[in-house]
Formats: C-alpha cells, sequence, structure tokens
C-alpha cells in the first residue's frame, strides 16, 4: 500500500463525518482509505491530458422542471419519521450558533 | 504620527428567487405557512429521493447576470457542499463552485462624492436555501421547520472593490434595484429575501497587498451594515495598533450590543470538501436560450427615467423618486393607463403618499393601494364631487385599507355639497355673525376673506367647494 493515513489524518476525517471510532475501526478505516488512494493514484497514471473533465456519467442535459406546484401538504407523513417532533417541527438536540 | 487605514469590502449576497416552487421539487414557496406543510421527500433530504432543476430558477439567475454585465456559463453544473447541521436535512448544500452560472461582471454606483465607481461581481451562482431553526432558551430542543429548505437562492459574490459604508450600501441599493425591476426577488433585508455576509479588511493606505479578513454575518438591515463595518474596522485596527493578528473567521454581528463575536468552534472544521452532484445533470445555456431571456428583460430605471421625460410632463425630480421603486414605477404607469393625467398621479406620489410612507415607515414595495383606486380619487376630485381636504382624508383610508374611494365617499357622506342656495345662505349668516372680518376686508385686508371661507366650510363640515365659497362670498360682501 503506497498511500499510509496516519492518525492525525484518521482524527480529522472522524471529525468532518461526525463519527467516532473505536481504535480497532481506526486501523481498519486507515488501511481502506489507504487502498482506496491507491486506486485513485491508479487512475491518475492515465494521460487525460485534453479531456474535459466530465461532472455526469449519462449523455444527459438540461433536464428541467416548470415552476408550478405539485405537492401538497405531507407533515404527517414527514414527521412519522421524525425521532422527536414538538408543534410539527423536527425536535433536535439543542444547537448553538 | 497615526498611521492611515484604508477598509478593503467585499460582498457575499444571498436573494431568494421569486419562483411560485422550490429549487429542486414542486413544494411551495408561500411565505407563512405552517412548519413543514410545504415539504417532501426532496427538500428533507429523504434517501433516493431525486432533485429536478426548475427552469424559473435559472432564467431569472441567468437574467440577473446579464442585467450585471456577466458572462453567461454556457456549460454549467450543480455541486455538493458538504456539512452537517440540523437545518440541512441532505448532509450538503446543492450549490455550483466550479461552473457558477454568472461570471466576471460589474455594476455602477454613485459615490457621495458625485463620482461614479465600477464594482465587480466574482460571479452568481444558484443553491438552495437551509431549514430553519427555532432555539428555545429555556428548553433543551432545537425545532427545525423545513418549508425553507429548497428555497431557491442566488448567491452574488462581489470583488473586494468597496472602501466605506457608503458604498456598500450604494452597491446593494443597486443591486436590489436591478434585481426588483426584473421580478426575480423582492429583495427584503428585514424578511430575509436578501441577506448580505459582509467580507473585510484593513490596510495601510497606500498598501498593495489585502489584509486578512473576516466574514461578518446576521446584518439585516442597511443601518445593521453600516454600523457592522464602522465596529468590525475598529475593531480590527484595535488587533493590529495592538501588534496582533486578525483571524480569518466568520463573525456574527449583534446589532443591539453594537458588538460582533466570533462564530468559530473547534468541532467545525471548514471543509466542505465539494463535489459535482450526480443527481443533476449539465446545464447547457444554448444561443437561443440566452436571446430569449434577452428579449424578456425589462425596461430598466435609466431607461424608463428617460422615457418618462420624453411621455410625462413632470418634473426631474419626481421621476427620480417614481423610478426608484419599481413598485412606484408600476403604480404610476398603471394609475396614469387608467386616468391619463401623470402630472396629478405624480403629485399624489410624491406629496400624500411620501408624507404617509414616513410617518407610517413604509418602504415604496410596501404600497398598497391600487391603481385603480388612486384612478377613482383622482376622478373624484376633477369633478368636484369631493375637494381637495376630503380627497386628502381618503386618501389616508386608501393608503393603509385600499378602500373604494367612490363607495367610501358614499358610505360617509363626503360628497361636496354643491347646493348653491344652501351655501349662499350658510355665507350670509357667516357674513352676519362675522362683521369684523367683513369690516377689515373692506379696509383692504385681503386676508380676511380666508377667514370667512374657512367659517364657511366649518359650518359646510368641510363638504364644500372652496372655490364656489370664494366666488359667492366676494358676491356678497
Amino acid at each position: 500500500m503506497a498511500n499510509i493515513i496516519n492518525d492525525e489524518t484518521i482524527e480529522y476525517v472522524g471529525i468532518l463525518a461526525k463519527l467516532e471510532l473505536s481504535d480497532e475501526e481506526k486501523e481498519q478505516a486507515k488501511r481502506d482509505m489507504g487502498r482506496m488512494l491507491d486506486y485513485i493514484d491508479k487512475l491518475g497514471e492515465l494521460d487525460t491530458e485534453g479531456v474535459e473533465p466530465m461532472s455526469h456519467i449519462f449523455p444527459m442535459q438540461n433536464v428541467f422542471r416548470e415552476d408550478g406546484i405539485t405537492n401538497t401538504d405531507t407533515r404527517g407523513e414527514l414527521l412519522a419519521n421524525a425521532p422527536e417532533e414538538k408543534d410539527g417541527m423536527f425536535a433536535v438536540p439543542r444547537t448553538f450558533e | 504620527m497615526a498611521k492611515e487605514y484604508e477598509t478593503v469590502i467585499g460582498l457575499e449576497v444571498h436573494v431568494e428567487l421569486a419562483t411560485k416552487t422550490k429549487i429542486f421539487c414542486g413544494c411551495s414557496t408561500a411565505f407563512g405557512a405552517a412548519p413543514n406543510t410545504q415539504t417532501c421527500p426532496v427538500c428533507t433530504g429523504m434517501p433516493g429521493a431525486l432533485p429536478v432543476l426548475n427552469k424559473q430558477v435559472l432564467e431569472y439567475a441567468i437574467a440577473v447576470g446579464l442585467a450585471t454585465n456577466c458572462d453567461i456559463t454556457r456549460y454549467g453544473k450543480f455541486d455538493r457542499k458538504n456539512y452537517f447541521y440540523p437545518d440541512n436535512p441532505q448532509n450538503y448544500q446543492i450549490s455550483q463552485l466550479y461552473l457558477p452560472i454568472c461570471k466576471k461582471g460589474s455594476i455602477e454606483i454613485e459615490t457621495q462624492a458625485g463620482g461614479k465607481k465600477k464594482i465587480g461581481i466574482h460571479e452568481i451562482h444558484m443553491e438552495e436555501d437551509a431549514g430553519k431553526m427555532i432555539h428555545d432558551a429555556w428548553e433543551e430542543w432545537s425545532l427545525v421547520d423545513y418549508n425553507r429548505s429548497g428555497v431557491p437562492l442566488i448567491e452574488i459574490v462581489s470583488e473586494p472593490d468597496m472602501r466605506s459604508a457608503e458604498e456598500v450600501i450604494a452597491y446593494l441599493e443597486k443591486l436590489r434595484l436591478v434585481i426588483q425591476y426584473l421580478g426575480a426577488s423582492d429583495c427584503k433585508l428585514q424578511e430575509g429575501s436578501m441577506r448580505a455576509d459582509v467580507n473585510l479588511s484593513i490596510r495601510e493606505v497606500g498598501a498593495t497587498e489585502l489584509g486578512t479578513r473576516t466574514e461578518m454575518k446576521n446584518l439585516n438591515s442597511f443601518k445593521a451594515i453600516a454600523r457592522a463595518i464602522e465596529g468590525e474596522r475598529a475593531r480590527q485596527i484595535d488587533l493590529i495598533e495592538e501588534g496582533k493578528a486578525v483571524v480569518l473567521e466568520t463573525r456574527r454581528w449583534d446589532d443591539a450590543k453594537g458588538e460582533s463575536y466570533s462564530m468559530r468552534s473547534k468541532e467545525d472544521a471548514q471543509d466542505y470538501r465539494y463535489f459535482p452532484d450526480p443527481d443533476l445533470v449539465p446545464i447547457v445555456v444554448s444561443d437561443a436560450m440566452l436571446e430569449e431571456i434577452k428579449a424578456k428583460q425589462p425596461e430598466f430605471r435609466t431607461e424608463k427615467m428617460a422615457r418618462y421625460k420624453e411621455e410625462y410632463d413632470i418634473p426631474d425630480y419626481d421621476i427620480d423618486i417614481i423610478t426608484s421603486s419599481k413598485h412606484m414605477a408600476d403604480l404610476f404607469e398603471a394609475t396614469v393607463a387608467i386616468c391619463n393625467q401623470p402630472k396629478k398621479v405624480s403629485n399624489w406620489l410624491m406629496g400624500e403618499t411620501m408624507r404617509l410612507m414616513n410617518e407610517k415607515e413604509i418602504e415604496p414595495q410596501d404600497l398598497s393601494f391600487s391603481p385603480e383606486n388612486l384612478a377613482k380619487l383622482i376622478a373624484l376630485v376633477d369633478s368636484k364631487a369631493i375637494n381637495s381636504s376630503v380627497a386628502k382624508e381618503v386618501f389616508e383610508v386608501m393608503f393603509t385599507q385600499d378602500i373604494d374611494p367612490n363607495e367610501y365617499v358614499e358610505e360617509n357622506g363626503l360628497q361636496t355639497i354643491n347646493d348653491e342656495g344652501a351655501l349662499r345662505k350658510t355665507i350670509e349668516e357667516v357674513i352676519t355673525n362675522n362683521p369684523q372680518s367683513v369690516k377689515d376686508y373692506h379696509n383692504g385686508k385681503e386676508k380676511a376673506i380666508g377667514f370667512l371661507v374657512g367659517q364657511t366650510m366649518k359650518a359646510m363640515k368641510g363638504k364644500a367647494d372652496p372655490g364656489m365659497i370664494n366666488r359667492i362670498l366676494k358676491e356678497l360682501i
């Protein structure tokens, strides 16, 4: 494995992904991420000189919708998924701005 | 000697577009609905839901770009900006980083010195708004309403070309006017349909390198923006004079306290890991699409002013005020179209309308009386059915409630009494009761007649034609 993920990187990725990993899981994740980066490096060996970066794999463009209301009130269904609800809203652990 | 500093300011302006539906789904954007009643799997980030771009959003964004002299990106796409926060149910915001729809524009502002200055626009991109969070100070919960999630926004990023609060406000006013003329948004700062984040740094006068900037959020009025700029400039100068460094960070302006505080926290790494959104296909703006949007561009203020000068016999000052708001200009034109009396319509707008707007602190875009009713009021005065002071009373009611002046005058019995016999009788009484004024008038005191007219009007409960009173009075004394 050419790419070695250090402890600092795995901590940082953990913060970004809001994941708490055990030491064992961290070691596993470091190995997996290293292998993924190796794969990306492999792709990097290809000559892409003059090739426009592709942003979509299907040969499609300009899929639009007209500006008309098609949806109705489905709050009941939506809130059925909420772990906690209050006054028709999702209740989440208090956040500070 | 004290050092002199220059303030360097760039703005990020978010504008909520006036579409009926959200940017990627058919949910209504109407304001004020009960929480979460305008949501669907797309705007609440349900797995597997697929966003589809609202064509009107693209057209508005291009129209704003054209009106601000931007290059329109002919091959564009959307990207995901990843972050976790409960107002963002997908855990990413769909935005545009790599290929924003508009680039390299500019608008011209008038400076305080009376000159003109070009403010560069770095780019304009399309993105979705987040949900609204309600923080209850006494509860352990924060509540989330996703009605606003997915409401279309454009973000207009300026170059760091502004040097003072005055220039910032001139830029914002110009931008707002252009967007209102396009009908792309109502741009209300207080209601959040226009929001400005201020990027500010300072440097010594003459320096060419930019200083470290901070970004200030939560600015919801022009006054707050001006105060925040002064406050942040002073804070940064103090830091530098004390030999400390300005830290690159986002700060929240507390307008009540008149100070800003850092929003930074160690847990919130600012690393958005943007990547192209695979759910949305590329946008190709064809020549035909561009021409179609260009053809639909409205008459902007400069052209409108020139046309008014040509078509209507009203003073330049009136033209300047009327065209400074798209809504007022629309109101003016629609009323003139009905009654064909530009001068009278303009007088109502310049006089009573402005007076009541100041008194009630109402913005021109919030004027609520209809052109039909203003035209009816003008007709009532023209036909001498009511006199001008009664007309002002009626207008004041119309201003707040948009009543039909014909009905209102009828219901409240405000018509001028045109019964000359009755009027004559009243005047005769007034003359008898005020011999001193009559004497004064005969002794050359012209003003005395004004008193007699006033007394007659009072006796007629304000419902007489002052011209007629004058004529009869002069005849009788």
